[in-house]
């Protein structure tokens, strides 16, 4: 086993750290907030509080 | 009355949205970023469909196409400021169905793309052992990790994500100016010879030049993803424009030393078939510094492309979701990270499945698709801006000069990109609209029922002219 046969393992041991970091992340944030909360993001928030389209 | 007034305060107070915190630097790595690896590899296909001038000819023309829709997004974008980018741009000019096929040509032009990164990166790690004499080198761990830990990253926050994105960019933008400037002082092995221009200006005539042109794209394929951030800069009329501009100057540059470094050092003929032209060219000087600068910056340009895919792929998905184009689900933000984490998240098995089962050249003739008709809509929607929204109507951020020229140049330049797909990748092109015409299709007769008709336009617009 050199280098490589290493780094192959350690790519595979990182990818499902990351994968499971955000499947955990994702499910404890969606089973502790409220979905309207979470999705109550619109569009056009700028608009109302910075931008004036008026000349 | 009060009580009323109170409640909708607080409902205010209580929404989530994407968070501000960008400005025109992250603008610039974000554009840049997405596209400065096609600097790296790909464009010198267009060398080996037409030779050394077509190569020029195909970079120059497509850095007037990309220099029109780095014009006409400035201005639509400084006005439309929203997550989406064309995406919402299409749906307050020109329509719902016209808007959900421009998010699907985001989503699939980005995640293909952000696919062919990973790919890449596999494919480069493996030269890289075999090089060191290790063979059989098993790329899928790899290509795997580039995409879970962009992901996550992009999970993680958005200005982390493009503090990331411009060091890294940035490094790869400098490996290049480094290049040039090391091969014009002398210290390159070869000197550069041109001669071949003279000798054999066009090999395949002129219609080489049309077809070097389909490669010419891929100097700067993905510059319109600035509009993503829309909704996260702190001041959209002013850091998009600037971080566009800036982005395309800087891609205009970078593209006309990539070819005279390249074409001066490797022979065309080579050169047009080329996997990593300017790691080749570093390779040729015969410096070691060199050749592991380029390569850096060759893995680095990589990087800050599917970096890039990511946040603009999840961004226009987010903005379908939370208009109800998709489901809502996917219109979530983050509580904490305030980042579009449902869609980051989806979207992370699509590309791996086109990273892992997809050969590479499909994967990217898909994404220029995609791309290609995403421009072909600029150029009719900045048309339809001014016509229904002149200038004196509504403030803009940036008002792009010589309308309607620009948008006709792009419109012209999109038509002859398309001939020049079709005479290469025409069973591809036929594929695609056929499946946007099906998308359509259920989009218009079963999804949009579902939507809120009122609730999508945000923009607080006077009406448009003639309406």
């Amino acid at each position: 086993m050199d280098l490589w046969n290493v780094l192959e393992y350690l790519a595979w041991a990182l990818s499902a750290a990351f994968g499971l970091h955000m499947l955990y992340d994702l499910w404890k944030v969606d089973t502790t907030y409220d979905n309207e909360l979470l999705t109550s993001s619109r569009e056009g928030e700028i608009e109302l509080t910075q931008e004036r389209h008026e000349i | 009355m009060s009580t009323v007034t109170d409640s909708a305060a607080t409902a205010q107070e209580k929404r989530l949205s994407l968070l501000r915190v960008l400005g025109p630097v992250h603008v610039w790595a974000l554009g840049v970023g997405i596209v400065l690896v096609g600097e790296y590899m790909g464009w010198n296909f267009s060398i080996g469909k037409g030779g050394m001038i077509a190569g020029l000819v195909a970079a120059w023309v497509a850095g007037l196409l990309y220099t029109s829709v780095a014009m006409i997004d400035s201005e639509v974008t400084s006005t439309v400021a929203s997550a989406g980018g064309q995406y919402a741009q299409a749906k307050h000019i020109v329509g719902p169905l016209m808007a959900f096929n421009v998010g699907l040509f985001l989503v699939l032009a980005y995640t293909m793309l952000e696919a062919g990164n990973a790919i890449t990166v596999g494919f480069l790690l493996d030269t890289v052992a075999q090089m060191q004499g290790h063979t059989g080198l098993n790329q899928k761990p790899f290509i795997i990790l580039t995409i879970m830990f962009l992901a996550w990253l992009n999970y993680r926050g958005v200005l982390v994500t493009l503090n990331f994105s411009f060091i890294i960019t940035a490094i790869a933008f400098l490996a290049i100016i480094i290049l040039f400037f090391a091969v014009e002082g002398g210290i390159s092995a070869i000197p550069l010879d041109f001669s071949a221009i003279t000798t054999e200006p066009l090999p395949y005539g002129w219609v080489g030049i049309l077809a070097a042109l389909h490669f010419g794209l891929w100097y700067y394929l993905g510059i319109e993803g600035t509009t993503q951030a829309a909704e996260e800069v702190r001041s959209p009329s002013r850091a998009l424009p600037y971080g566009t501009m800036a982005g395309i100057i800087t891609l205009v540059i970078a593209a006309t030393l990539t070819w005279y470094v390249c074409s001066g050092l490797i022979p065309w003929e080579y050169l047009g078939q080329a996997g990593t032209p300017l790691f080749d060219a570093a390779r040729v000087t015969g410096s070691l510094w060199l050749m592991i600068l380029l390569f850096i910056g060759t893995i680095f340009s990589t990087l800050a492309s599917a970096n890039g895919c990511i946040n603009d792929a999840s961004r226009a998905w987010f903005s379908m979701g939370r208009d109800r184009y998709l489901p809502t689900w996917f219109g979530a933000v983050h509580p904490v990270y305030r980042t579009p984490y449902r869609a980051i998240v989806f979207l992370v098995p699509i590309a791996l499945v086109f990273a892992l089962g997809a050969p590479l050249d499909q994967v990217i003739t898909f994404s220029i698709l995609s791309g290609l008709l995403g421009y072909t809509f600029m150029s009719f929607n900045m048309i339809m801006f001014r016509n229904k929204w002149p200038l004196k109507s509504i403030k803009r951020g940036y008002v792009h000069p010589f309308h309607p020229l620009p948008a006709i140049v792009l419109m012209l330049l999109c038509a002859a990109t398309y001939v020049a797909i079709f005479l290469g990748y025409g069973t591809q092109l036929i594929a695609m609209m056929f499946y946007f015409i099906l998308v359509s299709l259920w989009f218009h007769f079963w999804r949009y029922r579902f939507v809120r008709r009122g609730d999508q336009f945000t923009m607080p617009w006077p009406r448009p002219q003639g309406y």
